[in-house]
C-alpha cells in the first residue's frame, strides 16, 4: 500500500515531462515522414504521385475493411478479428463468380454487368457469413468476460482460413481481371484503369454507408445502441437486431473490397485476409477505432504510406514492419487515433 | 463475487495443491522414466511390425516436439492464463530463443560480418568435428538456455513496456503485431545496414548446424552418449533433456502461482481495477508476466534449436502462436496439468495423429478425405467451441470456472457500473 502511494506521489510530477517528452517525439517522427515524403516529392514528381496513386488505390481497399472493424467495435467493443479473413474469402467467391461463373475476363459491356452483379452477390454474402457469424458466436458471448469473444474471433478467422484452403488452395491463385493492369498517363503519372473502379465503387458505398448510418432510422438505432444499450433498450429499439445489422453492414464492406482487391492485384491466398486484416485495423485505430470517417481517413493514409515505403523506403519486404510499427507507435503517442475523442475508462 | 467467494477456500486449497503437486511429480518421473526406457531399450530390440507401428504413430522425434510444445504453452500461460493477458504474438519469444543458439551455438556468427570471418569462439562449448565448421561462437547448451531466458525476458519487456496503458484488446493487436514484426524481420534479415553489410539471421537459409547438447557429466555413465545431435540413439536422450525444461517450467509455473507475483497476476486477471485498488502494481506486475512468459519461450526456442538441428525463419507464423493459445484454452487457462495436457494432446494431433487417425478411418471406411487439412477447422473450432460451452477449459482450475462462469462481464461492469445487457 505503501509502496503505491508513493509511486503515484512520485509519478505525478514526472507525468507533465513524460507527456511533453511523449508530444514532442511523436511530432519529431511525424516531421521525419513527413520531410521524407516532401523530398521524394521535390526530387522525383512523376514516381511520387504515380506511387500516391498506387497507395490510394490500396487505401480505398483497407478504408472499405477498417468499415468493418470499426463499426463492430463501435457498437460492441469487440475487435472481430475473422473480418480479415472474410475480407478474403469474399475475394475468393468473387473470383470463382467473375472468372468461372461469368467469364468476365476483358473489358467488354458484359464483364462490367458482371462485375455488378458480383459486387452484390459478394457483398450479400459477406453480410450473410458476418451476421451468422454473430448470431452463433458472439451474441451468446456478449455478456461474458472480454476474453471469450476475442478469442472466439480468432478461432473463427482460424475457420475462415481452412474455408480459404480449401476453396482456392494452400498457395496463391492467379486470376484474369477485366481490366488488367493497363492504365492511362497523365501528366507522366501512371494511373492504372483499376483504380478508377475502386473509386467509382468505393466513393457511392462510403456515400451510401454514411446515409444509412446518420439518416435513416435504423442508423439511429445504431448509433443509439452504441452509446447506450440499456438506454436504446428502454427507448424500444431491437438491440439484437441492430448489432446485426452493424456486422451486416460490416460485411458487406468487407465483401466489396474482396472484389476490388481481386480487380486490382489479380490473386487470392488463403491468407492474403490475415494480413489485410491487420493493416486495415490499424488503419482503424489510426483514424479513431469507432469512427466511421477516421476508418476511411487511416486507410487511406496507410495506403500512401505503405506504398511510399515499398517504393522509397525500405521496400515491400518491409511493408508489414512498417505498418506494424506504425500501430505500436499510435498505441504508445496517440491510442485515440486522429479523430477519436480521448476516453478515459469507465468506472 | 467470485473473488470473496474463492477467498476462504483458497489456503485450504493450496494446501491441497501442494501435497497433490508432489504427487505429481513422483507421476512424471516414472512416467519420463518409462517412455525414456521404452524408446531407448524395449523398442530397438522389438519386433519390426511394433517399431514400425510406434514410428507411425508416435515416434520418438513425435513425442519430444510434443514436450518442447509444453514448454511453450506453459509460457503462454503465464500471461494468458495467469495474467489474464491475450498475447497473440509469442511466437516471437520462440524465434529469439531459437536465434540466440543460432548466434551463439553455431557456426553463423563467423559469417554475421566480414571483419568477423575468423571469429572462433568457445565457452565451454561442443562445436561440430567438422573441419571449418569450429569458427564462430560456440556457448554450452546449458550456459545458452538462460542467456536465452534473459534476452527473451528482456524482450518481453520490450514488447510489454509500449502495451499497459492499453484495453485488454488493443493488447492482442500489438503482441500480434510484434509477433508478425520480429519473424520478419528475421526473415528478411541477411542484409542490413549501409550496403547490407551484416546479416543478421541469413535470411531464409536459416542458420544450421546448431551445436549438439552436451551431457558431461552425465556422460560419465556407461552408455551415455557425450552430446545429443541428430543421430536416432540420441533421441531418447534429448527427450530427457526436453522433459527436465519441461519440468522446469512446470516447477516454476507452480510456485510462482502460490507466491505473492501469481496470486498478483490472478487478482490482475480477475479485476484489474480492484486489484489495483488493493495496492497491486500494475505494470510492474503486468511487465513480469511477461518477462517470465518469455523466459519460457527463450528456453523452449533453444532446445527447439537443438531439436531440428538449426534456426529456420519460415517456422515462425502466426499459425504458431494461434496453435499455442488453442493449447492453452483446452487444457484450462490457468491449470498447469490442463495446459500441459492440451499441449501434448495438440502437438500430437499435429504431428503424426490426425494424419494416422485419418488413415485409419478411411480405410476402414473406404473413403478418402485429406484429414491433415482439416487441421485450421479442428483448431478453429477447439477455441469456438470452448469459448462458447467450456470457457473454463477440460481441466479447469476451480478459481477460473467461477471467473469464467460468472455471469457479467469481469471487466468494468463487475464493479458494479454501467451493467449492460438484458437481465436473463
Amino acid at each position: 500500500m505503501s509502496q503505491t502511494a508513493v509511486e503515484a506521489a512520485e509519478s505525478r510530477p514526472s507525468l507533465a515531462i513524460g507527456a511533453l517528452l511523449e508530444r514532442g517525439t511523436g511530432f519529431l517522427l511525424l516531421l521525419a515522414v513527413a520531410a521524407f515524403a516532401v523530398w521524394h516529392l521535390v526530387a522525383t514528381p512523376a514516381a511520387f504521385f504515380t506511387t500516391m496513386v498506387v497507395g490510394l488505390n490500396q487505401g480505398a481497399l483497407y478504408a472499405l475493411i477498417a468499415l468493418g472493424y470499426t463499426l463492430v467495435y463501435g457498437i460492441i467493443e469487440l475487435i472481430n478479428f475473422s473480418h480479415g479473413d472474410l475480407f478474403m474469402l469474399a475475394s475468393v467467391l468473387s473470383g470463382f463468380l467473375m472468372v468461372s461463373t461469368f467469364g468476365a475476363t476483358a473489358a467488354t459491356t458484359g464483364a462490367f454487368l458482371a462485375l455488378v452483379a458480383t459486387l452484390v452477390l459478394a457483398m450479400l454474402f459477406g453480410a450473410a457469413l458476418n451476421t451468422t457469424a454473430e448470431r452463433v458466436a458472439y451474441r451468446r458471448l456478449r455478456r461474458a468476460p472480454k476474453l471469450a469473444p476475442l478469442i472466439t474471433a480468432v478461432g473463427l478467422s482460424f475457420v475462415y482460413q481452412w474455408g480459404g484452403i480449401k476453396s482456392n488452395g494452400s498457395g496463391q491463385r492467379n486470376w484474369d481481371t477485366i481490366l488488367g493492369s493497363s492504365g492511362f498517363t497523365v501528366l507522366n503519372v501512371k494511373v492504372p484503369w483499376s483504380m478508377i473502379v475502386v473509386t467509382a465503387v468505393t466513393i457511392p458505398l462510403l456515400l451510401g454507408l454514411n446515409w444509412v448510418i446518420q439518416k435513416t432510422r435504423q442508423g439511429k438505432a445504431m448509433r443509439a445502441t452504441a452509446q447506450d444499450q440499456d438506454a436504446a433498450r428502454l427507448m424500444g429499439i431491437d438491440v439484437d437486431r441492430t448489432i446485426s445489422l452493424t456486422f451486416a453492414l460490416g460485411g458487406a464492406m468487407a465483401g466489396a473490397a474482396g472484389l476490388l482487391y481481386l480487380q486490382t492485384f489479380g490473386t487470392t491466398r488463403y491468407d492474403a485476409g490475415f494480413q489485410l486484416g491487420l493493416i486495415a485495423f490499424t488503419a482503424a485505430v489510426l483514424g479513431g477505432i469507432g469512427n466511421l470517417n477516421g476508418a476511411v481517413l487511416g486507410g487511406v493514409l496507410i495506403g500512401l504510406v505503405q506504398a511510399l515505403n515499398d517504393r522509397f523506403g525500405l521496400g515491400v519486404a518491409y511493408s508489414q514492419t512498417v505498418v506494424f510499427t506504425i500501430l505500436i507507435l499510435l498505441m504508445v503517442f496517440k491510442p485515440e487515433g486522429i479523430l477519436g475523442k480521448p476516453t478515459t475508462e469507465k468506472v | 463475487m467470485a473473488t470473496t467467494t474463492a477467498a476462504p477456500g483458497t489456503a485450504a486449497a493450496a494446501a491441497k495443491a501442494h501435497s497433490t503437486n508432489r504427487k505429481w511429480a513422483v507421476g512424471l518421473l516414472i512416467a519420463v522414466v518409462v517412455i525414456f526406457l521404452l524408446y531407448s531399450q524395449i523398442l530397438p530390440n522389438a519386433p519390426a511390425d511394433v517399431q514400425t507401428f510406434f514410428r507411425r504413430w508416435l515416434s520418438v522425434s513425435a513425442v519430444n516436439e510434443a514436450v518442447l510444445w509444453v514448454v511453450f504453452a506453459l509460457g503462454l500461460n503465464i500471461v494468458v492464463g495467469y495474467a489474464g493477458l491475450l498475447d497473440l504474438g509469442y511466437v516471437a519469444f520462440w524465434a529469439l530463443g531459437g536465434y540466440v543458439a543460432g548466434w551463439i551455438m553455431s557456426p553463423f556468427a563467423s559469417s554475421m560480418y566480414k571483419s568477423w570471418g575468423g571469429l572462433k569462439l568457445s565457452i565451454l562449448g561442443h562445436p561440430p568435428a567438422i573441419e571449418g565448421l569450429d569458427t564462430g561462437i560456440h556457448v554450452n547448451f546449458w550456459l545458452v538456455l538462460p542467456i536465452a531466458g534473459l534476452f527473451c525476458a528482456l524482450w518481453g519487456l520490450i514488447i510489454g513496456a509500449p502495451t499497459l496503458r492499453l484495453k485488454s484488446d488493443y493488447l492482442a493487436l500489438v503482441t500480434l503485431g510484434f509477433g508478425e514484426i520480429i519473424p520478419q524481420i528475421l526473415r528478411n534479415g541477411e542484409r542490413i545496414g549501409p550496403n547490407g553489410v551484416f546479416n543478421l539471421s541469413n535470411g531464409d537459409k536459416g542458420i544450421s548446424p546448431v551445436d549438439p547438447i552436451p551431457t558431461w557429466p552425465v556422460s560419465y555413465i556407461p552408455g551415455v552418449p557425450d552430446e545429443l545431435a541428430l543421430k536416432a540413439s540420441d533421441l531418447p536422450y534429448k527427450f530427457l533433456v526436453y522433459c527436465l525444461l519441461a519440468a522446469f517450467t512446470i516447477f516454476v509455473s507452480l510456485r510462482i502461482r502460490e507466491g505473492r507475483l501469481g496470486r498478483a497476476w490472478l487478482a490482475i486477471r480477475e479485476d484489474e481495477l480492484a486489484a489495483s485498488m488493493m495496492g497491486v502494481p500494475l505494470m510492474k506486475t503486468k511487465l513480469s508476466a511477461y518477462a517470465v512468459g518469455a523466459f519460457a519461450g527463450g528456453l523452449g526456442g533453444v532446445a527447439f534449436a537443438t531439436h531440428v538441428g538449426g534456426v529456420f525463419a519460415s517456422r515462425f507464423d502466426f499459425a504458431i502462436s494461434i496453435t499455442l493459445l488453442a493449447m492453452v484454452v483446452l487444457g484450462g487457462m490457468g491449470n498447469v496439468w490442463g495446459v500441459t495436457i492440451g499441449a501434448l494432446a495438440l502437438a500430437w494431433i499435429n504431428s503424426t495423429g490426425l494424419e494416422q487417425v485419418g488413415q485409419q478411418i478411411n480405410s476402414s471406411f473406404g473413403t478418402d478425405i485429406d484429414f491433415p487439412s482439416y487441421q485450421f477447422l479442428l483448431f478453429g473450432l477447439i477455441l469456438i467451441l470452448m469459448m462458447l460451452f467450456r470457457r473454463e477449459g477440460l481441466l479447469p482450475e476451480t478459481r477460473t470456472r467461477q471467473v469464467l462462469q460468472e455471469p457479467e462481464r469481469g471487466d468494468l461492469e463487475s464493479v458494479g457500473a454501467d451493467l449492460e445487457g438484458e437481465p436473463v
